[in-house]
């Protein structure tokens, strides 16, 4: 059974990083879903969030930790994580349906960021089911464009030290 | 120091980390590099060939201990160092190998002899860098090092291209090593030996399962006493061949597709597998579902990512294995060494029961493992022996006694034909005083032999023994039993005249046709020493390796002889 994994991965800022990174996984063949990478709080690393389409990932995830630019590994738990995504599309939206489609959009906080004689492009952050519900609503209307960021995800904090501090 | 070249500056580097000898070839791009090599103190081998170049540096490490290092071009170069790159990673061989790169405006532009080096080498590399900078050198060729040697060995290249190599620069000492991403735990956790040694205390039918980890962690002492003090009896893979010696009487030998019956049934009636530097690797293991099936295991292993790959242990260890070793002694203290003569008495009989064997008519061919036999009692047993990949590497690796370790090399993990005369040349390299004595076959020796060549030049007097099937021996074997005796293209023909080819390379060459003619053959080949040597043996070709696990079977299966088929 092929799930969804995402994998925190904190790596040094070295050109070919992502290309060992990227090669781990391919040799197995699990395929990449989305990938984000960018500069962390830590000067010289980067953060790759991974998320992988695969039936297990611990041989992986060891193979990973042996790359010498790898500094630390975490699978998150989708539970126990804040994932985010941003989205632009660019809606079919001719004048009688404009809007329509606003309405839709400004239910899921979606902002207009360009709009054209027939079009509209929205940006649309969040959740990654939030994105995907949105372009359920949208789809109908005719997608002309579409691209979304990586997921990007950090685990979240224990919760236990908040709540004693309230209670 | 004074203003100086790049090239110049990684010679420095190379002098720095100790290195004494490089195998190589030059070419293009790597020709800045040459120049300097002339004036420095290490030696170069100019190998006929960059895979025979890096063979031999992965031989001089085998019998070394130390980081082999090989010189190589761009583009071609580059490309033909992959196998022994590959070859290395699967064995854990510690190697530094230098490739020149086109200059960096060519580079990414098909210019002429352009590879992309470290894209092809990422998958075969432990790690490998591609330096921009000529103010890089000093620190990169440090860290190549210390990875290269450090935790679980391996293969490191460095790519460097002619311009960063022509580039002027300051050498100076490497600073700190800063690899944040790299910190191999060696320390292995105190409570897991401890549970280790309970699980040893209390098994009754223990093994200790060892392989090349022991030898790269240079501790058969530990291991010697390890067993003593347990009285397990120890079965070793073909890569730790010699990591305690085989006239021990806990020594039972090599398990697997083609070990010794006593060592594959011991490790499948075994209540406890004691694994250390060891990766379960399915020549050894056959159906891993039907592998041990009685085991509880513990498994030690400096790579974490062996751990639980192919079997789950019960304790599972982190750590080099001397300091494992050294743990499971103190943790073992003062113990008495418990009652196993039932599991002995088992051992024992089916040694008796199975023991190796082949049979040679005076008035036969001469069988291969007659010649093996025959080298090993002319040397008394005190050679480095060398093979390819195949049926002459199972029956060496069978019928040789190994009393120490880093005295057997050959490819095990990758399987690499043409391996032997290379790495024998390597190892003699780095251990001129000691006999070295290839075991090969004809088709892996027809792969590279243009390396005896080398061995003339270089006045590396080598001995290979040729054990000459006329055919590839292993692929015959399996289309014998797999494939209805339908011998597609793994017959070699009447084959070349070893003898002469020998003299043609500046190498003795000697023949043995009849059993009669070996031992004489034989001791004559070990009076030769200022030359390389070629001893050709014409033997059986029909004869097969037993005895033998099919590929994917349960190791209860054995195919003892042909008698079994």
């Amino acid at each position: 059974m092929t799930e969804q994994h995402t994998l925190s991965v904190l790596v040094e800022d070295k050109p070919g990083v992502l290309a060992r990174v990227a090669s781990t996984l391919a040799r197995r063949g699990f395929n990449i879903h989305s990938l984000a990478v960018g500069p962390t709080a830590e000067a010289g690393m980067s953060k790759m969030t991974v998320v992988v389409n695969a039936p297990e990932l611990e041989q992986v995830k060891k193979q990973l930790h042996k790359l010498i630019n790898v500094v630390k590994i975490t699978e998150l738990d989708q539970h126990f994580a804040i994932e985010r995504e941003i989205m632009l599309v660019r809606v079919n939206a001719p004048p009688g349906k404009r809007g329509e489609i606003l309405e839709v959009a400004s239910i899921f906080k979606a902002t207009a960021v360009d709009v054209a004689a027939n079009s509209i492009t929205f940006q649309v952050t969040g959740q990654p089911a939030k994105i995907n519900d949105f372009l359920d609503l949208i789809r109908p209307y005719g997608m002309m464009d579409l691209v979304k960021s990586g997921r990007i995800a950090l685990a979240r904090e224990p919760k236990a030290r908040k709540l004693k501090a309230t209670g | 120091m004074s203003e100086t070249t790049g090239a110049h500056a990684l010679i420095k580097s190379l002098e720095h980390e100790g290195v004494e000898v490089a195998f190589g070839v030059p070419g293009g791009a790597i020709l800045p590099v040459y120049d300097p090599l002339l004036d420095s103190p290490i030696r170069h081998v100019l190998a006929r060939h960059e895979q025979g170049a890096g063979h031999m540096a992965q031989g001089y490490a085998w019998a070394t201990g130390k980081v082999g290092v090989t010189i190589a071009t761009s583009g071609p170069g580059a490309t033909n160092l992959v196998t022994p790159l590959a070859d290395a990673l699967m064995d854990s061989v510690p190697l530094v190998a230098v490739t020149g790169q086109v200059p960096t405006y060519a580079v990414g532009n098909d210019a002429f002899q352009e590879a992309y080096t470290t894209g092809i080498t990422l998958p075969a590399t432990k790690h490998n860098y591609f330096v921009t900078d000529v103010e890089e050198i000093s620190s990169v060729v440090h860290e190549a090092f210390h990875i290269a040697s450090s935790g679980r060995p391996g293969p490191v290249l460095i790519d460097i291209p002619k311009d960063v190599l022509n580039a002027r620069t300051v050498w100076s000492e490497p600073g700190e090593l800063h690899l944040p991403g790299y910190k191999p735990t060696t320390k292995p956790h105190p409570r897991r030996i401890a549970e280790a040694a309970e699980m040893i205390a209390a098994a009754e039918r223990p093994v200790l399962y060892v392989g090349g980890g022991i030898i790269k962690a240079e501790a058969t002492e530990q291991l010697t006493a390890l067993a003593e003090a347990t009285g397990a009896p120890v079965v070793t893979t073909l890569m730790g061949r010699g990591a305690m010696s085989d006239h021990h009487p806990n020594v039972l030998g090599m398990s697997g597709m083609h070990g010794v019956y006593t060592a594959t049934s011991a490790m499948q009636k075994a209540d406890l597998l004691v694994a250390i530097g060891v990766r379960f690797d399915d020549r050894v293991t056959g159906d891993p579902e039907a592998f041990a099936p009685f085991a509880k295991v513990i498994h030690a292993d400096i790579d974490p990512a062996e751990i639980g790959k192919v079997r789950e242990p019960e304790v599972p260890i982190v750590g080099d294995a001397r300091q494992v070793l050294v743990g499971l002694l103190e943790a073992w203290g003062e113990r008495e060494t418990p009652n196993l003569d039932k599991w002995w008495t088992t051992l024992r009989n089916w040694q008796e029961d199975y023991p190796l064997r082949y049979d040679q008519q005076d008035d036969g061919p001469i069988k291969p493992q007659y010649v093996i036999e025959q080298i090993y009692e002319a040397t008394g047993g005190d050679a480095t022996v060398v093979a390819g990949v195949g049926q002459h590497q199972m029956w060496a690796s069978q019928f040789w006694k190994f009393d120490d370790p880093r005295r057997w090399i050959n490819s095990g993990g990758l399987g690499t034909m043409g391996f032997a005369v290379p790495a024998a040349v390597g190892a003699k390299v780095g251990t001129p005083d000691e006999l070295v004595y290839a075991i090969d076959g004809d088709g892996c020796f027809q792969m590279t032999f243009q390396e005896m060549i080398t061995a003339a030049e270089e006045n590396v007097p080598v001995k290979v023994a040729v054990i000459n099937n006329r055919a590839y021996g292993m692929v015959r074997q399996w289309q014998r039993l797999f494939y209805n005796e339908r011998f597609s293209a793994s017959d070699l023909g009447s084959g070349i005249d070893y003898v002469k080819l020998a003299e043609g390379m500046g190498c003795v060459g000697l023949r043995a046709e009849k059993p009669e003619e070996v031992a004489d053959v034989v001791s004559r080949s070990l009076e030769i020493n200022d030359r390389p040597v070629i001893t050709e043996f014409v033997v059986d070709r029909d004869e097969m390796v037993f005895p033998m696990v099919p590929a994917g079977g349960s190791n209860d299966i054995i195919i003892n002889g042909p008698e079994d088929l």
